[in-house]
This record gives C-alpha cells, structure tokens and sequence, in this order.
C-alpha cells in the first residue's frame, strides 16, 4: 500500500503522476494570479508568457477596490456565510443527535426524509423560496441570503454519521452525572465530533461564500452584493472585459478562503479523512 | 434496596424474567451470570436508562421507577468507562457536582470567572475532587486527558467520579473485564477495600467467578433473565439451589451422572445403589452431582478389586490428565455409562495415575447434590427446598 516495496522506478513514477496531477489542478490558480498583475494587452497578445513583462498589478488591484466597494462585499460574505454555518450548527448538531440516538416514533421515516433531502437541489426550491420571501418582504436582506441554508440536510446526515459511532456508554454516563440531553448535544456530542463539524464547516463556508446563484437571484442592491457578485461586476461592462482587473477582483476573493484553508489544514483533512467523505 | 417483579421485553424476546431482590444497605452484591443473560439490562433499568415492562425498582422505601438518572442518587461506572474524551480528568471527577451545584447560567463558558457565588462552589468542588482522587490515587493524573491513561488509570477515573457525589447505591457493570488478569485481582481488592471503606450498597456485574466469590457478601446467579439463586458465595458453591448454578460456579465444571430414583430410598447410578432419600416417586429421573474436589478415586489393585467393594464404587479409567503444578485434574471414563468425571488429586500423585489406568471412583453421599428432572435441588430426607416448593407459603 504504501509503495515502499516498489523499485526506485515505480517511486519516481508515482511521484511524477501526483506532480502531473498537482500541476493540472493549480495551474489555474497560478494562471489566474499571474494574469492579474498583467495588463490588458498583454493578456490579449497571441503568444503566452509566464511572468508579466510589464507589471500592472498595483493598477489592476487599485481598480478593483476603487471601482467597487470590495471591501463591503467581502464583509457581506463574512457576515453571510457566518450566520449561515452558525445557525446551522444549531440546527444539525441537536438533529443529528436525535437521529443517531434517541429512540422515537418515527425516527427511520425521518432519517429518510433527510436523505431525500439530499436529493433535492437549491435550483429546485430557489423560485418557491423566493415568491415565499417576496411576500415575507425580506427579499433584499442579509436573512434572505442566510435562511434558505440555515437547516442543511448535508450536515445533518454527516453529523448523524459521526454520532453514531460515538459509543452509547458516554451519553448514559453523562445522563446519570445529571446532564440534560441538550446538554448532552453541547457538552458531550459537539466536543467528540469536532472534527466532523470542522470538516462540515469547511464545506459550508466554501459553498456559501462562493455561491453566485442564490445572491444573484436575492439581491438586488449593490450594498448587500457577495463577493462572486462583486467579481461578476467587472465582466462585460461597457468597455468589454477587463481581464486583469478580473482576474485581480477574483484573487481578492479566494485569498481568505485559502488563509482559512491554510490555518485549519490540518484539521479538515482529519475531518475528511474521519467520514471517509472525498471533496 | 427492593426490586419487585422486574420485567423488560426487547422487541418479542423476554431479557427479564421476574426479577425479584432485597439487597440490605452498604450490602455488596454481584450478579453473576453467563453473557447474554440480561445483568447490563437489570442494571440499566436500576439506574433509570431503560424503562422496565413490568415490576418496580424502590430504594430507601421510596419507588424511583419516575424518577430520572441522575434523580435517583445512583452511580454508575462502565464497561467501557466512558470517559468524556475532551475533558481532563480533573473535569471528568467534577462534571457531576458542576451539574449539581451549579445553576445553568453558572456554569456558561466564563460565567465562573464573574460570578463570585460561582467561584466559592467551584472551590468547593475542586477540594471534593481532590479528596477523591487523592482516595484514589490518581493526584498525579488529574492534569491529563483520557487518552493518555492507562486501562487501570481509566478504570479509577470512572471510579473517582462515580464516588465524587457520594451516591447511595454504587452500580458496576463489568468493571473489570478490560484489564490484564494481574492488574484485575489488584483492582478486585482496591474495590473491596473502598466499598469497606464508604459503606453504600454496591450491585457489581460479572460473569467471572472469581470475582463474585472473592468480593461479595451476596451473589445473584442470574440464567436466562431470572435469578436463580441469592446466597452468599460459599453457598453458591457448596449449596446451589439449581442444576444450572452448580454447573455456572466452579472450575473445573461440577460432576453429574444421571440416576433413577429407587424405592427404599436410594438412587441408581450407573449400577451402584446410592442411599439417598429423595422422596420422589420411584423411578424418577434424577441428576447427580459431584465437586471434582469431592472426587475421590483410588487405583484398582488386585485386593481393591474385590467385590465388597463393587457395590458401592464406580469402576472407570483414566482418559485425560491436567496438571497445573497446584492441582491435579483427572478425566475419567466410567465403565457402562456415557460419563466423565473431573477428580481433583494432589500433584504428587501424578506418577501414580499414568493415562489409562483402571480406577474407581467412590460417591460420598454426604457431598452428593442430587437435581430432579426440572434441575431443581432435592435434598436428602425428602425435602424439596424452598424454591423448588411451588407456592407453599
Ligand atoms: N437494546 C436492545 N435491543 C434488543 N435486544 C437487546 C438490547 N439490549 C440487550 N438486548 C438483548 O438482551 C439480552 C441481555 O442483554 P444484556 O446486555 O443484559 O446481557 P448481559 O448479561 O449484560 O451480557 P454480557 O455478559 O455479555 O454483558 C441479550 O440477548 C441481548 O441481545
Ligand atoms: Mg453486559
């Protein structure tokens, strides 16, 4: 399994093919950066240069944060994708715990039901959802970009995988040492699962503050715009694409995700590797 | 502690079967029993975790069935121990009195660093844990984490926080199953010693012998979801109530041979008239029994050979020998019935009982346990016991 049998010749092989595979899976990135510290007419010209002969970086990112309020927008994604992850912890956390170990009427439907839920994608439930918050009056709000997923089934099926393998005997144990059962979901079941819930957080933080469809559709003034919303902004306005700008705008974007990424790497592929879950 | 009538079905298969038990205070009891036969079940429904079909748990007088876990001031340790994994074992000991003593909004993240009513409780629990685990010897652990103890160390933590809250009754399931044979017999005389020295009742499970005769006052032999005996541990042993608890306690198993019961007071065994009034009806099929310690066999030289002594010893051979150095066990095959007999001889006979060797086996009556078909105990002089009386009293 872990190749060390194999002969020099496989040890290179193997590690040419993981190299082959990193390339093709960063080079965009590396594309996209690079061409933000370019200008225009480099980035148009027929033949490809790595490096930027003339650097337009300082121009390209000074457009980006004086033609849209950037900072606004990636305040908006803070605000957004936090409550989104918040109120779903305190939705799946208590959910999953009953799933996985309380013993009720109905309990195997419900699972069910979550599984379905599953199915079901956003682009489904997204014109119900906004004729509902229409006549609520809340479209055009944070909590019309944070409600729709305040419940996430995919949390709660993943926890409720976790849970089960946490062993009976603990809960019993804390029971009799007077702890309530939301107590027991705080104390006893979010400690043991932080791994599942770091690995959780991390997809839901990643989908939400990339996601472009949902604010597309909720939002219609410029205060409220995400972050893709505000990197959309620099495609095809008058002038035709401005790629660096574009592409600056768009760096801008993902650097927190990939600081977050960074910071808590070591966690989240414990948490991956822990539910066995392939991103 | 009063238990009436317990009854708990899982699904269509009945766990509990009846269990009835007066358990006196500061008793210390085991439930003995083969794997299976409802000893986690009987606890967890004394500790309030599963709800009974039927019956009723009282303690001190008072019926606790409504009552919640932690409402029936009982402790539990487990099996598996259960340690909360991210807390140290400091907290793991306090849990139970922070919950206790300390209201909800106390005991929020950081409240304990405002609240000054708080903190004078939380001194109060850290001299109670350490008083405790200073009982148990595990100062130096308080620090650490579960994971980086040992299973003995883990097994004093559950311990030190089942005690910290000075529960009335002590529930152990198994406590010791997960420890090495040395470190067991340590921790069996460490838990002696603290029920000694606390005084509260103790209900300890286990299906190892040794344990539930070496620390108990009291043994319930469970089988198949009822108990079949309550008795102190040496009449257990020398004294059982039932065909299945003669066989479940001693090692190596007791001895039985199947008899006829015989007009006049004597039972047949494998030709040999026994006397032993049983005040059955003759003819009655009845089981005998034998401690292989109360198996004494003797070689069969040409002067034994006589038939004076034919009548009343059992002629077999010897098919199989152990020899662990302390004791001597014998397996041997009785001529004309299909039997094997465990005797117990000393060691330093061993060069005298080679393999093969014909011998016989006599059946002191005064050791003889004799069983009817039902497996109850019949005793001689034609008494049945108690609980072999149906409804008599
Ligand atoms: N939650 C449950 N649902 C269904 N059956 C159960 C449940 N818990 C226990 N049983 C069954 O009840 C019987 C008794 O179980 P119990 O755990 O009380 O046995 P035990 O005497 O403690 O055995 P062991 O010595 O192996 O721990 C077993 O046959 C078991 O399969
Ligand atoms: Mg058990």
């Amino acid at each position: 399994m872990t190749g060390r049998g194999l002969g020099p010749t496989a040890g290179a092989l193997r590690h040419v093919v993981l190299m082959a595979g990193a390339v093709i899976m960063l080079s965009p990135f590396v594309w996209m950066v690079l061409s933000s510290f370019k200008p225009q007419s480099e980035i148009l010209t027929a033949e490809l240069t790595f490096l930027p002969q003339r650097w337009a970086a300082i121009e390209n990112y000074a457009t980006v944060w004086t033609r849209v309020p950037m900072g606004r927008f990636l305040l908006n994604g803070a605000i957004v994708t936090a409550s989104i992850f918040a109120l779903q912890v305190l939705v799946n956390l208590p959910c999953a715990y009953a799933l996985a170990k309380l013993r009720f009427r109905g309990r195997r439907a419900l699972f069910a039901v979550v599984l379905l839920g599953l199915l079901i994608p956003i682009h489904a439930t997204a014109i119900p959802i906004y004729i509902l918050f229409h006549h609520a009056g809340i479209l055009n709000t944070y909590a019309a970009l944070i409600l729709p997923f305040a419940i996430s089934v995919f949390g709660i099926f993943m926890l409720r995988q976790f849970f089960m393998t946490v062993p009976d005997d603990l809960i019993d144990a804390a029971r009799i040492d007077g702890v309530s059962e939301i107590g027991i979901v705080w104390r006893v079941m979010l400690p043991t699962a932080m791994p599942a819930v770091t690995a959780f957080g991390i997809f839901s933080v990643v989908a939400h503050w990339n996601d472009y469809f949902w604010p597309l559709i909720a939002i219609g003034t410029r205060e409220l715009y995400t972050p893709p919303l505000g990197v959309a902004f620099f495609r095809l306005n008058d002038g035709g694409t401005e790629y660096g700008v574009l592409m600056a705008a768009a760096t801008i974007v993902i650097m927190p995700l990939v600081a977050a990424f960074l910071l808590a790497q070591r966690r989240f592929i414990e948490g991956v590797t822990f539910t066995g879950l392939k991103g | 502690m009063v238990i009436r009538g317990l009854v708990k079905n899982f699904g269509d298969t009945r766990v509990l079967n009846g269990v009835d038990l007066d358990i006196g205070a500061g008793e210390f009891i085991t439930v003995l029993g083969p794997s299976g036969c409802g000893k986690t079940t009987l606890m967890r429904i004394i500790a309030g975790l599963e709800r009974q079909d039927a019956g009723s748990v009282e303690i001190d007088g008072r019926p606790v069935d409504a009552l919640r876990p932690n409402e029936r001031d009982i402790a539990m340790v487990f099996q598996s121990y259960a340690l909360y994994p991210h807390l140290t074992v400091f907290d793991n000991i306090a849990l139970p009195l922070r919950m206790r003593r300390l209201s909800w909004r106390q005991r929020l993240p950081g409240m304990r660093r405002i609240d000054r009513s708080a903190q004078a409780i939380e001194r109060g629990i850290a001299a109670k844990v350490r008083e405790v685990a200073g009982l148990l010897q595990i100062e130096p652990l308080l620090a650490r984490k579960p994971a980086q103890l040992s299973g003995g160390q883990k097994q004093r933590v559950a311990v030190g926080r089942a005690m910290v809250r000075e529960p009335r009754v002590f529930l152990m399931d198994e406590p010791l199953s997960n420890l090495d044979a040395e470190l067991r017999v340590h921790m069996r005389a460490e838990i002696a010693q603290l029920h000694r020295r606390i005084g509260v009742t103790f209900i300890y499970v286990t299906h190892d012998q040794a344990e539930a005769m070496t620390m108990s006052d009291r043994v319930v032999v469970m089988m198949g979801g009822r108990p079949l005996q309550f008795a102190p541990p040496g009449d257990v042993y020398a004294d059982p109530e039932d065909l299945q608890v003669a066989r479940f306690v001693g090692s190596p198993r007791i001895n039985t041979l199947p008899g006829t019961v015989h007009a006049g007071g004597s039972i047949e065994v494998g030709g040999l008239a026994v006397p032993f009034d049983t005040g059955l009806a003759p003819g009655a099929q009845v089981t005998v029994s034998l401690r292989p310690a109360d198996t004494k066999i003797a070689l069969q030289t040409p002067d034994t050979a006589g038939a004076d002594r034919a009548g009343r010893e059992l002629a077999a051979t010897i098919v199989h020998r152990e020899n662990l150095g302390s004791d001597l066990f014998l397996h041997c095959r009785v001529e004309g019935i299909d039997a094997t007999l465990v005797a117990r001889e000393d060691p330093g006979k061993v060069g005298l009982l080679p393999v093969g060797a014909e011998i016989r086996i006599g059946l002191p009556v005064e050791h003889l346990l004799a069983f009817d078909a039902s497996g109850r105990r019949v005793r001689p002089g034609g008494r049945m016991t108690s609980l072999a009386q149906p409804a008599a009293a």
